[in-house]
């Protein structure tokens, strides 16, 4: 039993960070329609503006919390950057075309970050300093947990809190909201749509960050193309709560994380890649808009 | 007799290029004219399902990783000993091995046929980005299924598969795809497969099956993947799941939406052009995948309807332009 809390309590943790990630993908998803698939690689880039923001503040020789969070923050900033970049430079030319086109520029922009990644950062891995210095809390009944899963925790639900009070209590949520459900009519009432889906996109890159940021702290080897496999994962677990959902991003996200844990526990880590698609191929045949979406009627 | 007397020039044509190329090549761009047309048979094959029939599907590297395999095992456990008894009747290895490999490449074509079925299913409730999500967790299970799985090699690969393949079973394949693909176009199957493309309620409505439809062509689409994993895995002759990922899938996506969705030349052209294009930027190797991915935006942005939209390049396309721009 208490191996199994053990489990729950990693899985927790673990899923947390894909829901940072998914909650990217589904407001991106909401808004234009559009998989987002170099999100991943943001979230990449966010563990390396960690790294640079670490090094830069010399949080390795004296670590602690202020650090943490000037890490933190910085790597936020520096993502947010860029995923407006992204949004104007690439996406933006291509919103008028098709959708495959911009599947496409999308894939474009996810294979220039992971290889423009390794040209500047390296292929080999980087260690991220220990801006935190680990120490174990017994929770009782043989379960413990690190500082930095429960780091990882609070900051997450933190964000995610953040997240739902902008998406609906600001004006500007109000606005992502109108966006998402039709650009034209939102348009008419005044809203200025670009300026809406740019301000999604630096929304989605920034919690990517945080999510690039918590995981290198737990496991602090990063390098270009460690976003490849969570990314195309917490995408997964944004279709499996179904995708546009905020709240089920988070679901979706907390499910997989479990799964996966459970699965190398139980059975064998070299199934934890198959569990998420599996799960997801399960989840899609019972419920086809996902755990917590809606099916649409299509109107004729 | 028209499309026999075609067949016997095509395949003629081929044994010819199969010579001439290995006199003129080196053994690098020998492989890279394979590639290329595995490539092909790749894209097209795709395009029969994304871009004809309008269902987005991201795991054509599953099909192609369940074809691969699938004719490697044949060859290594049955299609050897055919071609030993053969060579024993004293022909020579390329005939000897060619029912072998025909075998085994329609083998590992029925086995990749079988999986898309199987995932064509699920498109009875799934549509759009549902239905390509699924089809990208497909091709993930099958690597990771590939890589727990000892007997073919696992993690470690599958060498030592025969090496039959050559750049006239590569052609024939290319030649099987395209034409298989242009005559369905023109069929009344290729217009239904249109129809749900552009509308699939008015298609439905207009009495067009389209759930069976739909599952056809991911049949023949996977069908074609498998036959052009055959021969990736008999022309390299050692497997490896990494061959497979996600990666592939996308590589492939790009070339059809590049070539220009439902255009069947568009597909080739990309093709050619996708594979081609990495090898010729070696030179400036850290750079490489750089401008690749660069000029993939830059393409999309500028020409997002793909080189050829979907228009298909012919003989009697190019004839008809040229009056327009002296006109002009």
């Amino acid at each position: 039993m208490s191996e199994f809390l053990q489990q729950l309590v990693n899985g927790i943790t673990w899923g947390s960070v894909y829901a940072l990630i998914a909650l990217g993908y589904t407001m991106v998803y909401g808004i234009l329609r559009l998989i987002n698939f170099a999100h991943g690689d943001v979230y990449m880039l966010g563990a390396f503006f960690g790294l640079f923001a670490a090094r830069w503040l010399g949080a390795a020789r004296n670590p602690g919390p202020v650090q943490a969070v000037e890490v933190l923050a910085l790597a936020m900033a520096g993502c947010g950057v860029v995923g407006y970049i992204i949004e104007r430079f690439a996406y933006k030319p291509v919103r008028r075309s098709s959708r495959l086109a911009a599947l496409i520029t999308a894939i474009g922009v996810s294979l220039l970050l992971e290889n423009g990644g390794i040209l500047l950062f390296g292929a080999d891995p980087k260690f991220f300093p220990q801006v935190i210095t680990p120490r174990n809390i017994a929770l009782g009944g043989g379960v413990t947990i690190s500082n930095q899963q429960i780091i990882i925790l609070v900051v997450s639900l933190g964000l995610m809190l953040g997240l739902r009070f902008i998406v609906l209590y600001t004006r500007v949520g109000k606005a992502m909201r109108a966006v998402s459900h039709n650009h034209t009519a939102a348009a008419l009432m005044g809203i200025s749509v670009d300026r809406i889906i740019s301000f999604t996109f630096v929304l989605g890159s920034v919690l990517a960050a945080a999510a690039g940021v918590l995981v290198a702290l737990q496991n602090p080897k990063i390098e270009p193309l460690m976003g490849i496999m969570p990314g195309l994962k917490a995408f997964v677990a944004a279709v499996l709560g179904g995708i546009g959902n905020v709240p089920g991003a988070v679901l979706g996200g907390l499910v997989m994380g479990v799964a996966e844990v459970m699965v190398v526990g139980y059975l064998s880590p070299t199934y934890r890649d198959a569990i998420a698609f599996v799960l997801l191929i399960v989840i899609l045949l019972v419920r086809p808009a996902g755990i917590l979406g809606k099916a649409a009627a299509e109107k004729v | 007799m028209k499309q026999v007397a075609g067949l016997v020039a095509v395949l003629g044509l081929l044994v010819v290029a199969d010579l001439a190329l290995r006199r003129v090549l080196s053994p690098y761009q020998l492989q890279v004219v394979v590639l290329c047309g595995i490539n092909v048979v790749l894209a097209v094959s795709l395009n029969l399902i994304n871009g004809f029939t309008g269902q987005f599907s991201i795991g054509h590297a599953g099909f192609m990783a369940l074809g691969a395999y699938g004719s490697a095992m044949f060859s290594l456990n049955l299609g050897a000993r055919w071609v030993t008894k053969l060579q024993g009747l004293g022909l020579p290895e390329p005939i000897a091995a060619a029912p072998a490999l025909l075998m085994a490449l329609l083998v590992g074509g029925l086995l990749a046929a079988l999986a898309g079925y199987l995932v064509g299913l699920p498109s009875l409730r799934l549509r759009g980005d549902y239905l390509a999500i699924v089809t990208l967790g497909f091709g993930e299970i099958i690597r990771v299924l590939i890589l727990n799985i000892d007997v073919i090699g696992g993690a470690r690969g599958l060498p030592g598969i025969p090496g039959w393949a050559n750049v006239f079973w590569v052609g024939a394949g290319v030649a099987a795809v395209v034409a298989l693909s242009r005559n369905l176009a023109h069929s009344s199957h290729g217009r239904a497969l249109f129809a749900i493309r552009d509308d699939e309620v008015a298609a439905e409505a207009l009495g067009v099956d389209t759930t069976s439809y739909k599952v056809l062509a991911f049949v023949i689409g996977a069908f074609f993947a498998g036959v052009a994993g055959g021969l990736f895995a008999h022309f390299l002759s050692y497997l490896n799941p990494n061959s497979f990922t996600f990666i592939k899938s996308i590589e492939v996506i790009a070339m059809v939406v590049l070539g220009g969705m439902g255009s069947i030349s568009g597909s080739v052209l990309a093709a050619i052009v996708l594979t081609l294009l990495p090898e010729l930027l070696r030179p400036v190797k850290e750079y490489r995948m750089v401008i690749y991915s660069l000029m993939l935006i830059v393409l999309m942005i500028t020409r997002p309807q793909g080189l050829l939209g979907t228009r298909e390049l012919s003989l009697a396309w190019l004839r008809r332009r040229r009056p327009a721009r002296e006109a002009a």
